[in-house]
């Protein structure tokens, strides 16, 4: 089983550890809320998000799995709604991957037991049940999209330290390129 | 002035594609007064179209329209749709390519004599020799602007290269320097030097590095003889009665089929299109397909035996800054059984974004071992393995029995299981790769699996004899003598050393032999 230390006991660079948890524990389902709408609202960070195609619920369950398949203590809830957007607009173009989303989702809930997913407090537990179904479509298809919708929002690639777009500030000629000094 | 050549006009050559192969060639013949017209399925972009954004720029030039996969190579489970990363654009894959100019060494012309029979593996020997391709090889090298020939200062080493030069040292390796690259490392050839941009993956905004599309495509036309025509998908090439072809048929840029006629047809469309477009131009007369006597159009599919390895050091290192793959190390490169392999490989320095480093570091994987490499992003150092991959006669594109694409034909399937001697090479490079980080202090290493294929080689390779391929050492097809192939899936072996070069090299030395041959009314 993964503990939230990584399954290959991956040393940690000590800096990490100062950097505030997010909701990736109980804190996310207090965290967001239902709107009247069905719109799911975060009022501690300010964000909503229309849902569309998708029970509420089942929406709300993707943004955690979502965090927990790729766990980010430095990124806030809502890049990782953000990312879990396009399983909405899926659904709501197609009733078969809406289906598929439901579908897997209440599976997921049945895994976990009387209270649901989000009833399983750490991340550990709730990942060892997303390996039970790793090999399902469902899983696949949240996992395959959330590498290019997660990795690819601009905004959080100053938390990876990557500085993107360089041409118009002339590269790195006079920025950096060669400015390693440790070895 | 750009020439426009009529549909009837069949004195003309035409070359299916513009990239590293088609584009040269182009160049070459109209130089030589000889009327091309290229067929380009892309679009044509110009330098300040280009996209410092991995997927925005994926999204713009590379070839993204349906092939499928199949084999035990791993690619196939983790991008069963995209076995190859190569552009369809003007430029073809000279857009996105990174500029890393090795030539082949003496023995790697020589691969079955050199290594023996390798079980298992098609091998065989180039039909040309190293001293015959030298004089070539120099004019390439002059075209391209390779740095550390002719007299051109090598590039600057980034902080990825500090990192593998000083491992490197630590591992008691000789040959290690900032790479023989197809960029300017100073003002030359009207185009201005590398300014460590980062995005040479992505089409170089600032021209620096080499890519047909702004040196020899734009040569090529300002002689008059040379027009380029692109989003023209060729579909089929025509043939006679006496088995000569005549004409080449294209969907254009409406999808509307238009056949221009042709005295010479060259075939330059990368190696899983250019044996793709002989099949499919089956006939009653060639039902094999074109120029496929022997069997062999679409086998020996080679993709070099590669791998990637990233570590994670205590302190920043940036890779992204910079040159992306300016560092070399080749040591490895010779052939030296006693490592458990035949043939060598080459290190070099290379580096991703977070958009395909999440997409590329370990495919599939999830949770906190992926997600905490991630987060060390700005301490990573990284470097890729290239070499030699042994050819198999079932390592092969064919036709898909399924799938077919917008024209209604048939799309690639792209079959590659590795070989024993792959395995070996690769399982020794990562080791070898481990320690050269581990050496300057790595925390963590991470054996990265093969890319979808960038270096695509060998599927209408080039024999002695008739039975044993498809074109014979100019690149001319065995059974049709007005049909050529020009790019690299003429290569007979891969060689431990990127592709480019060598293509540029060949396209070079085959336009003076197909211009002699029209000359002498030979073709
Ligand atoms: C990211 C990346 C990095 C690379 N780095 C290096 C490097 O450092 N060094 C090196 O040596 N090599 C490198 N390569 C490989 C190099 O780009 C290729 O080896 C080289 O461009 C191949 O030349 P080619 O002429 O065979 O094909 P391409 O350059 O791919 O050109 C083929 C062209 O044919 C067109 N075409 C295909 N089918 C049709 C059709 N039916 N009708 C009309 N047109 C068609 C395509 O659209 C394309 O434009 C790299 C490749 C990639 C993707
Ligand atoms: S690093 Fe140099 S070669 Fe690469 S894209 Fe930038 S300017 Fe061009």
């Amino acid at each position: 089983m993964l503990d939230h230390h990584g399954a290959r006991g991956a040393p940690h660079s000590p800096s990490r550890r100062l950097f505030l948890r997010r909701s990736s524990e109980m804190a996310f389902a207090a965290a967001v809320a239902i709107g009247s709408g069905g719109a799911l609202i975060n009022a501690t960070e300010a964000w909503g998000l229309e849902v569309k195609g998708l029970k509420p619920e089942t929406m709300k369950t993707l943004i955690l799995v979502s965090r927990d398949i790729y766990p980010h203590d430095r990124i806030p809830d809502r890049n990782y709604a953000i990312a879990a957007k396009p399983f909405d607009e899926k659904a709501a173009a197609d009733p078969k991957q809406k289906d598929m989303f439901e579908k897997g989702v209440a599976q997921l809930d049945a895994l976990a037991g009387p209270g649901g997913y989000f009833g399983l407090g750490w991340e550990a537990d709730r990942v060892a049940l997303l390996h039970r179904i790793a090999d399902t479509p469902m899983f696949e298809a949240v996992r395959s999209t959330l590498v290019v919708s997660l990795y690819n929002q601009k905004e959080i690639w100053p938390i990876f330290g990557y500085e993107g777009e360089s041409f118009s500030k002339g590269g790195y000629i006079h920025r950096g390129f060669d400015d390693l000094d440790w070895l | 002035m750009t020439a426009k050549f009529d549909l009837n006009d069949g004195n003309v050559v035409v070359i299916i594609g513009s990239g590293a192969g088609g584009g040269t060639l182009g160049n070459e013949l109209a130089h030589k007064g000889v009327k091309v017209v290229i067929l380009e399925a892309g679009k044509r972009y110009e330098v300040s179209d280009f996209i410092n954004d991995e997927w925005a720029s994926f999204a713009q030039l590379a070839w993204t329209d349906a092939r499928t996969t199949s084999g035990t190579w791993r690619v196939a489970k983790n991008f069963p749709n995209l076995p190859a990363w190569i552009v369809k654009s003007v430029g073809g894959t000279t857009t996105h390519w990174a500029g890393a100019s090795l030539r082949f060494q003496p023995h790697e012309f020589k691969a079955l004599t050199t290594y023996g029979k390798v079980a298992g593996a098609n091998l065989l020997d180039w039909p040309l020799t190293l001293e015959e391709l030298e004089p070539y090889y120099a004019r390439a090298e002059d075209r391209m602007g390779v740095t550390r020939t002719n007299g051109l200062p090598g590039l600057p080493g980034n902080n990825n290269f500090k990192v593998f030069h000083a491992g490197a040292e630590k591992l008691g390796y000789k040959e290690c320097n900032t790479g023989h690259m197809a960029i300017n490392s100073v003002e030359r050839d009207d185009r201005t030097f590398c300014h460590q941009t980062g995005f040479c993956f992505q089409g170089c905004k600032w021209g620096a590095k080499w890519s047909t599309l702004y040196t020899e495509i734009p040569k090529g036309e300002a002689t008059g003889n040379m027009e380029v025509r692109p989003e023209s998908r060729v579909l089929r090439i025509e043939h006679d009665d006496h088995g000569k072809v005549t004409a080449v048929v294209y969907a254009d840029k409406d999808g509307k089929q238009q056949r221009q006629k042709a005295r010479v047809v060259c075939v330059a469309g990368n190696s899983i299109e250019s044996p793709r477009i002989l099949l499919n131009s089956a006939s009653s007369k060639f039902p094999d397909g074109l120029a496929n006597s022997s069997g062999q159009v679409g086998r020996n599919y080679m993709r070099h035996t590669t791998g990637s390895v990233y570590a994670v050091f205590e302190k920043p290192v940036h890779m992204y800054r910079g040159t992306t793959m300016a560092g070399v190390i080749q040591d490895e490169a010779r052939h030296d059984p006693s490592r458990g392999f035949v043939g060598g490989y080459e290190f070099e320095t290379l580096s991703l974004g977070i958009p395909f480093m999440a997409a590329f570091l370990d495919p599939g994987a999830w949770g906190r071992s992926f997600t905490s490499a991630m987060d060390d992003y700005p301490n990573m150092a990284g470097l890729w393995i290239v070499g030699e991959d042994m050819p198999q006669e079932n390592n092969r594109i064919t036709l898909s029995p399924t799938v077919k694409d917008a024209f209604g034909l048939p799309v690639a399937d792209v079959h590659f299981d590795d070989h024993p001697n792959d395995a070996a090479m690769r399982n020794h490079a990562y080791a070898q790769g481990q320690r050269l980080y581990d050496a300057v202090g790595a925390i963590r290493t991470f054996p990265t699996p093969p890319y979808p294929s960038t270096h695509n080689l060998g599927t209408n390779r080039m024999s002695e004899k008739p039975g044993d391929g498809v074109v014979n050492k100019w690149g001319q097809t065995h059974d049709i003598g007005n049909l050529f192939v020009s790019d690299g899936s003429q290569f007979t072996t891969g060689g431990a050393e990127n592709p480019t070069l060598t293509i540029v090299t060949l396209a070079i030395r085959q336009a003076e032999y197909i211009a002699s041959r029209m000359k002498a009314r030979a073709i």
